[in-house]
């Protein structure tokens, strides 16, 4: 292999490592409570899922705030207090800090479907987010 | 001429600006254009700026950081309790990082705070009362009366009385004069 080769293959393998940093321990903290399989376009279904909130008898979901467009900045819904993208593509801070992660899925699975996510959810979800292009 | 008389003069001058640069901050500042030269170097934050970077990531991430002084101890305290259910949001973090946070509001709130609008706030609340919401003290509706609703819950730019800095354009550094209000929309409002 040549000076060339492994330069390229260093920068991909080094480029995703500061989000992949948290999000590694994430997925590790995951799998050892029973999950397995993560999948992007699950998280994806699992990103739009709408549902229905008895508190303002509106519908819920992740884009509600964050949008469907993951590059794009995102806004809270009351308010109005602007989100930086979710997509690391968009955002290096994404996802280098796993307490980060986990703080806010739980405050947001827990205002967005009343109940807080699974692993196997969070995974899925997790996934679809850093993958995102 | 003596140079101690000029010394004087001097002195005299800086004296006279501040005092009235000190009432720039005050509950009726409608004079504001009779500030004196030097106000800007002597003028006062209304109350504490934010100086707490947990605090700012923590519950600045949502929302405008609202200084500690802006409401009374036992008000954080119950606030804080209640995070599961913050007006409305889940607002859950780390039980240790909400203490540390608790800690912080407390040490700098509106009933300890010697800044002079925390403590017309402080003054303005009733001893057995624990309000959350800083929009709902008399200090606040008493300097908020002449605003018309269409300002700011009316207005899609403003919102709320909760988005604090939408207005006062000084709002983050602890400065709620009627000098650094302007309305989106409308225009300045002194």
């Amino acid at each position: 292999m040549n000076i060339k080769n492994l330069i390229l293959i260093a920068s991909l393998v080094l480029s995703p490592t500061i989000f992949a940093a948290g999000s590694a321990s994430a997925f590790d903290k995951y799998k050892s409570g029973g999950a397995a399989n993560f999948s992007a376009s699950n998280g994806e279904k699992l990103w739009q899922r709408q549902v229905h909130s008895a508190k303002d008898n509106k519908m819920r979901s992740c884009s509600s705030c964050h949008t469907d467009n993951l590059t794009q900045m995102g806004k809270h819904h009351r308010t109005g207090k602007p989100i930086k993208p979710m997509a690391p593509s968009a955002n290096s801070a994404r996802f280098t800090k796993v307490k980060k992660i986990e703080k806010w899925f739980k405050r947001n699975c827990k205002w967005t479907w009343g109940r807080e996510c699974t692993a196997q959810e969070k995974g899925d979800i997790l996934t679809y987010l850093i993958n995102y292009k | 001429m003596n140079r101690k008389i000029i010394l004087g003069a001097v002195i005299t001058t800086l004296l006279a600006s501040s005092g009235v640069a000190m009432s720039d901050d005050d509950d009726d500042d409608h004079d504001g254009r009779k500030r004196g030269l030097f106000s800007r170097f002597f003028s006062k934050a209304g109350v504490t700026p934010v100086n707490n970077q947990p605090y700012i990531d923590e519950c600045g991430s949502c929302h405008f950081a609202f200084q500690p002084g802006l409401l009374p101890a036992r008000s954080w305290k119950k606030l804080m309790g209640g995070l599961d259910d913050h007006f409305g949001e889940n607002a859950e973090f780390d039980s240790a990082d909400a203490q540390k946070i608790l800690n912080y509001l407390v040490a700098g709130a509106a009933d300890t705070s010697s800044a002079h609008r925390s403590q017309s706030i402080n003054n303005s609340i009733p001893r057995n009362s624990a309000p959350l919401r800083i929009s709902e003290t008399r200090y606040f509706l008493r300097k908020h009366d002449e605003i018309p609703p269409r300002y700011v819950t009316g207005n899609p730019k403003v919102g709320s009385f909760s988005n604090c800095e939408k207005c006062h354009t000084e709002a983050a550094k602890g400065s709620f004069s009627e000098h650094g209000v302007h309305i989106p929309g409308v225009g300045r409002w002194d």
